[in-house]
């Protein structure tokens, strides 16, 4: 399955929806449309994984580049996921004490409203 | 021994076909379901770091992979030709050492979390990374 994005902002979070497999082919048009997102000014970004088929560590490197992204302007970057097969990836390489992970939309814009 | 061979060009999209055919001959050998998904993986990360490899220093030349129905283990190899760089799997993670492009040490990393059993030999004329898992001794697992 290729890659499909979309994105939305609702209550000043803007939230990316991605579907399908992350990897070394499809992963630059995540990097880019991140990449984008930020130029435009939306700093505060959450990656809806919950129809990510595959991720691999090419793509563990676009979410924290965008990471890095948001926090240069004091921003966040975080996700909703509850597959234990892409979580698993985030446990081995310790990046679950590094992104805010949660188990739905709305449960990450409650977080993030009081936050604010 | 039965070996399945597979060259492809330094593409990245032939990595996503590269899994398709080891998770396809791990599910035939008798790889438990549960552990496939960390077939594709960690073959997958195999692929993607030979395929980087290659296009900084030999984007002509193929990459290989072989699967093998060892005596009770699913066996993957995957060499490539370009010079490796030293591998430090056991770095720990610091955001600013993490490049967006891509990270290798930390595409190793994921695939010793994965696999069963795993190797690396590091040479100048290219990395061999030769993992592997448990499979039923006589190939697929009976229905």
């Amino acid at each position: 399955m290729d890659l499909k994005l979309d994105h939305r902002t609702e209550d000043g979070l803007t939230i990316v929806e991605v579907e399908g497999e992350i990897d070394v082919y499809t992963a630059p048009r995540l990097r880019e449309l991140l990449i984008d997102l930020v130029n435009k000014g939306n700093f505060h970004l959450l990656v809806n994984m919950e129809k990510v088929d595959f991720l691999d560590s090419t793509g563990l490197g676009v979410l924290v580049g965008g990471l890095k992204r948001v926090r240069a302007h004091d921003g966040s970057l975080e996700l909703v996921c509850t597959q234990e097969r892409i979580l698993k990836i985030f446990r081995i390489t310790g990046l679950t004490k590094v992104f805010g992970i949660y188990a739905s939309v709305d449960e990450a814009k409650e977080a993030h409203g009081k936050d604010k | 021994m039965a070996t399945v061979e597979l060259t492809f060009s330094a593409l990245p999209a032939h990595v996503r076909t590269a899994r398709l055919v080891a998770t396809a001959i791990a599910r035939r050998t008798g790889v438990e379901e549960s552990l496939l998904d960390e077939v594709r993986l960690a073959v997958g990360e195999a692929c993607s770091r030979a395929v980087e490899a290659h296009r900084a220093h030999c984007p002509g030349e193929p990459i290989r992979i072989e699967l093998r129905d060892d005596s009770g283990r699913f066996e993957v190899t995957v060499s490539d030709q370009a010079p490796s760089d030293e591998i430090k799997p056991e770095q720990p993670l610091d955001l600013g050492m993490l490049s967006d492009p891509f990270a290798t040490g930390f595409g190793i990393a994921v695939i010793a979390g994965l696999a069963d059993d795993v190797e690396v030999f590091p040479s100048p004329k290219g990395m061999r990374i030769r993992m592997s898992w448990p499979a039923a001794p006589n190939g697929r697992l009976p229905v």
